[in-house]
């Protein structure tokens, strides 16, 4: 955006080595990268040392606290069978975020590809591609939810796979819907004309500019991934009582909103965090790898 | 442009009957027998050899699906097995109200979601970004029902200025109908709106530095005319495809939020067909909202010819 | 904000002055859409509630469960036990203006047996056939004696409609149905409305104080709730345990409940399929010892605020047929540890399934929770309702968390369930010694040859422990201020003979 960029201009030349190095640094130097960073690892950091923290065990119960606000013995607060919220929170993390990440990660490693392949060589490939992108979008989460459910059985891992394919296809599409944008720009015609295979310019062309759009997308379903896990807990699909996540944590106090208020405020704040986290440092990562941002 | 649209509708037909192959498979897939369901609490063994045999039960899955087929060619789509209703009734009867919930939705989610999205884009990394941002991102994570329940407790039961919950045809009483939607409309958009705003906010930031932009502001035009009119009709793409995806998706119905404001929409009928084993419900609402899908996803392709000149070429 | 103030005002002194003159309309939220609404085609308990307005019966029950005239003034059995003699109300006609008479009894009953599509059949099984003794009465003949006939004809079973609307609309009666209660069928759309409006040639019309009820299925407690704060609704069934305080405290609204004729428990799989043959099947000990780790009340003010009543029967402990010899047990763990030894086990492991609701969850991670403290490594398995119910009639669990909505007479509680061949027994328990107890206790109309013999079934049944009771629900309604003369009944109906907004 300032007067050297202009001067600059694109570099495409840049090998991927000193390309990812320097993307490196330019992310350190963003501030609001770094925050999101910061967040996104004291959750995963929680989550990961969650045996190890001097915390009550999860599941263990007080019928003399039952949903009894924050106090200094229950920081958080109690829940509805008198169990502390602090340490089901912190349990809870790796499930919840086990849920968003790799379901996100799944859909993109499956959507991305399929798209790049419907949008790039068009015809037959994206005729059959396209529908069945459309047959899968079109078909409520509920159903194919449940279908799984029975196919596989009841726990987090298929909750995680239901999340993933159901988030698939808007990643088919909108990797499509990029390519074919992308396709009829000027440099993909000279690098076509000057004989380039497809698999080339699909990696040095195309994917660069799917890839920010695609990034934004993911670091928003990696919110609905969280909060598709509690619909599923819900079916008996995801993580089963008493084990905690976040998501089911909130269908519950979806119950006592007017009785226990603070039993929606934690898991909900730390979605809202750990999505924050996620977008501040997809922003971060996309200016970053953004060859025309200095 | 209308052979491209009449193709269009064409390959409709292929992408409907996948889903419908894809839905009934699934809905057999699933465990559970509907005539346990249906017989009543005391499982009366007549009772459950009648509906099995009623609706088929026994017959081969193929069957029941060439019955199914049949039934459709000829415009009938069967009757619900949890009331007996033909479903296509049931479909006429909550297509408006699903329609009226998803447009007033999108229109709040537009408003608030692009004008956010430009802005941030603009104002990259100043205060105007962050507070856009993070008021987007509470919409995407504050739970539907929590934000529901909240509106419903501070704008109905304490200050009396909305009903509750329930609904009212348009037709009938214009104003009420809209006092009734208006809530869980936001309640919807609100978190719609974070989408719109993130994908805008992208695209934005993508064509500002693009030439046609730069090129834009060294002919000296204003910053006004150079965001909106050069900048934002070619960030428009990525948010069209999103837009008709979103939109599709609100057809299908949202479930939480018709059930908090009990809103007798797609979402709530299809979940408790689910649960019922209702299967020529189940069959024909998806039937419905996939056609409203694809319909959408035209609609988008069609904008997209409008808005991008070249790719004309390549289709 | 002033001059809105002032328009408020002025809006509600107009809806003041015109209110005398609006009619009177009862709003009542439920807690589910109704199914098909043709009584002998549902099965949905909500779909009763909205029955009580629109059909009545040939009998009805009193709070105390005391069977009372309706359509039928007067009965007698013969010697025998074996014909019932029912004399009709005169003067009685249907919304369509046919008249009710024997005739149309006869067609009624008949239809409970024959219609294809009905779910009555098991409730009048044991009637062979209807004959017309007088333009006013009818015989009802049954293959053996049955002491549960009248309460079954206090319901779903009874309810008359009438004869020419149901030949003529067949099995799509609920479309529109013709009954001959206090208010007609007006219009329906699903998932958000029923209305009835006042019938005017209603036999008791002087007890009937609205124009029309308007039936909202609000599944939402909270939301229920909301709505009744904010005057949407005057009424609501099915309040949740844990906002009973608030409502209670609220001086703008009325508070009102009654035990339920029904239960909750955990059905122990004991012969049905291969599953049953695990210890916990085999041997009462061990099922046993998992009721002794169970604080029935300590769950009931968990999870339900000591609203509700913690039992260990298939009838509350209110009910007349609750057999005193056999107290809630209390809990004991050192027993528990020690059954547990006795049958050779230190900890054990159990599956046990639950109805993936939120409150049936929580109830059983309470279970969970004390269980644990004897050994019992209780894993949960929460399921979608319709699979549940599937793998259950399957044999294919260990142990399920499922209740029943009760019936007034004490046999539909317990012999369908627990004799060797009764229809829902997925535990499939099968004792020779209980079935003629139970057996015994359904042919007698004498209640204390009834009474004896349910406490003598009762007694086998706290050992050998196929189901293990929890609680019984309480219905709970909760009403605007404005409305008056609401009898709660344990069967959880809203009977509107006598309610009315106050003036």
């Amino acid at each position: 955006m300032t007067a050297p960029a202009l001067l600059t201009g694109t570099d495409d030349g840049d090998l991927p080595a000193r390309g990812s190095s320097r993307a490196w640094k330019k992310l350190k130097r963003n501030r609001s990268a770094l925050f999101g960073f910061v967040l996104v690892a004291f959750f995963v950091a929680i989550a990961v040392l969650a045996p190890i923290l001097p915390i009550a065990d999860p599941a263990a119960t007080s019928w003399s606290a039952i949903r009894k606000p924050p106090s200094e013995l229950y920081w958080l607060g109690s829940d509805e069978i008198g169990r502390d919220l602090l340490s089901r929170m912190i349990w809870g993390a790796r499930a919840s975020l086990l849920a968003g990440v790799v379901s996100v990660l799944l859909a993109v490693a499956v959507g991305v590809p399929f798209g790049l392949l419907s949008g790039y060589f068009g015809g037959w490939t994206d005729q059959i591609i396209s529908r069945i992108t459309d047959a899968l979008l079109a078909t409520p989460f509920l159903i194919l939810a449940i279908a799984l459910a029975a196919f596989l059985g009841p726990s987090l891992t298929n909750a995680m796979i239901a999340i993933g394919l159901s988030a698939t296809p808007i990643f088919i599409r909108l990797t499509r819907g990029q390519v074919l944008s992308v396709k009829t720009e000027d440099y993909v015609e000279g690098a076509r004309a000057i004989g380039l295979s497809d698999i080339a310019i699909m990696w040095r062309y195309i994917l660069p500019n799917v890839f920010a759009p695609v990034l934004v997308q993911a670091t928003l379903t990696v919110a609905t991934a969280i909060i598709a896990e509690a619909s599923l807990s819900f079916l008996g699909l995801g993580q089963q009582p008493p084990d905690p996540s976040w998501g089911s944590m909130l269908n519950v106090a979806k119950n006592f909103m007017t009785q226990a208020p603070w039993m929606a405020w934690w898991p909900g704040a730390a979605i809202f965090l750990v999505v924050l986290g996620f977008n501040l440092l997809g922003d971060g990562l996309r200016d970053a790898l953004d060859p025309r941002e200095s | 442009m209308l052979t491209f649209i009449a193709r269009r509708l064409l390959i409709a037909i292929p992408t409907l009957l996948l889903v419908s192959v894809f839905v009934f498979t699934l809905q057999k897939l699933l465990p559970g027998d509907p005539a346990l369901v249906l017989a009543g609490e005391d499982r009366n063994p007549e009772v459950l050899a009648f509906i099995r045999e009623k609706y088929r039960l026994n017959d081969p899955i193929l069957y029941q699906y060439a019955y199914w087929l049949g039934g459709l060619v000829q415009g009938d789509l069967g009757v619900s097995l949890r009331t007996n209703q033909p479903v296509l009734q049931l479909i006429l009867d909550k297509l408006p109200v699903t329609i009226q919930l998803a447009v007033m939705a999108m229109i709040i989610a537009m408003a608030i979601g692009i004008p956010a999205g430009i802005l941030s884009a603009v104002k990259k990394g100043g205060p105007i970004d962050y507070i856009a941002n993070f008021v987007a991102l509470s919409g995407l994570s504050i739970p539907n029902f929590w934000l529901g329940i909240m509106l419903i407790l501070l704008v109905s039961v304490e200050l009396g200025w909305l009903p509750a919950s329930g609904y009212t045809s348009p037709f009938q009483d214009p104003v009420r109908s809209f006092q009734t939607m208006i809530m869980p409309a936001f309640v919807l958009g609100t978190a719609l709106a974070a989408t719109l705003m993130r994908h805008t906010r992208s695209a934005m930031l993508g064509v500002l530095k693009a030439d046609y932009v730069r090129t834009a502001r060294a002919k000296g035009l204003g910053e006004r005319i150079v965001i909106l009119k050069h900048a934002f009709r070619n960030a428009l793409l990525p948010i069209v495809t999103l837009g008709a995806l979103l939109f599709g998706e609100l057809l299908a119905g949202a479930v939480l939020t018709e059930q908090i404001f009990t809103i007798p929409g797609f979402g709530k009928l299809i979940v408790d067909a689910v649960f019922t084993r209702d299967y020529a419900v189940v069959q024909g609402v998806v039937l419905c909202t996939a056609a409203g899908f694809i319909l959408m996803n035209l609609i988008a392709d069609v904008l997209y010819f409008l808005l991008n000149p070249r790719m004309r070429a390549t289709l | 904000m002033r001059q809105s103030l002032l328009a408020a005002l002025l809006l509600s002194a107009s809806a003041l002055v015109a209110l005398p003159a609006a009619a009177a309309d009862l709003r009542i939220g439920l807690q589910e859409d109704p199914d098909v609404l043709d009584p002998d085609q549902s099965r949905t308990f909500v779909g009763r509630i909205v029955y009580a307005s629109l059909c009545d019966k040939l009998v009805d029950i009193t709070p105390e469960l005391e069977i009372v005239p309706m359509l039928a003034t007067a009965w007698s059995w013969s010697e025998d036990g074996k014909v019932l003699t029912m004399d009709l109300r005169e003067g009685v006609v249907f919304h369509d203006g046919t008249p009710f008479d024997a005739q149309a009894v006869k067609a009624n009953i008949e239809r409970s047996k024959t219609l294809p599509e009905s779910r009555r059949k098991s409730e009048v099984q044991s009637i062979e056939s209807v004959e017309v003794t007088g333009p006013m009465q009818v015989a009802i003949t049954v293959n053996e004696p049955d002491a549960t006939l009248l309460a079954q004809l206090s319901d779903r079973a009874g309810m008359m409609i009438s004869p020419s609307a149901a030949s003529a609309a067949g099995a799509d009666f609920g479309a529109n149905p013709v009954c001959s209660g206090p208010f007609v069928f007006k219009e329906r759309i699903q998932q958000d409305r029923i209305v009835l409006t006042r019938f005017a040639d209603y036999w008791n019309a002087d007890a009937i104080h609205f124009d029309s009820v308007t039936f909202l299925p609000i599944p939402d407690t909270t939301v229920r709730l909301a709505n009744l704060r904010s005057g949407d609704l005057d009424m609501l069934e099915r309040l949740a345990a844990t906002d009973a305080a608030s409502v209670k405290a609220d001086s703008r609204l009325v508070y009102a409940d009654a035990v339920s004729l029904g239960y909750q428990g955990i059905t122990i799989n004991i012969g049905n399929g291969e599953r049953g043959d695990n210890p916990f099947g085999n041997d009462p000990r061990l099922r046993q010892a998992f009721e002794l780790t169970l604080d029935r009340d300590a769950i009931n003010q968990v999870v339900f605020e000591g609203v509700f009543a913690p039992g260990n029967q298939p009838f509350p402990p209110t009910s007349p047929w609750y057999d005193k010899e056999v107290p809630i047990p209390t809990r004991d763990i050192a027993k528990a540890k020690e059954l547990m030894k006795e049958a050779g086990h230190e900890t054990f492991e159990l599956e046990v399934q639950v109805a993936n609701n939120p409150v049936q969850t929580q109830l059983m991670q309470v279970v969970q929770s004390m269980a644990t403290e004897a050994g019992f490594i209780v894993r949960l398995k929460s399921m979608e309702f319709a699979s549940l119910l599937a793998d259950q009639t399957a044999g294919n669990y260990q142990a399920s968390q499922v209740g029943w909505s009760g019936r007034t007479d004490p046999d539909g509680n317990i012999h369908q369930f627990l004799t060797c061949n009764g229809g829902i027994n997925d535990s499939k328990y099968c004792n020779p010694e209980v079935d003629a107890l139970l057996d015994k206790a359904r042919t007698s109309n004498d209640i204390a040859v009834r009474k004896e013999s349910y406490d003598a079934a009762l007694k086998i049944l706290s050992q050998d422990l196929p189901i293990i009771y929890l609680y019984h629900q309480t219905w709970i309604w909760a009403l605007d201020g404005k409305v008056e003369g609401f009898v709660p009944f344990p069967d959880g109906m809203i009977r509107l003979q006598d309610v009315k907004f106050k003036s």
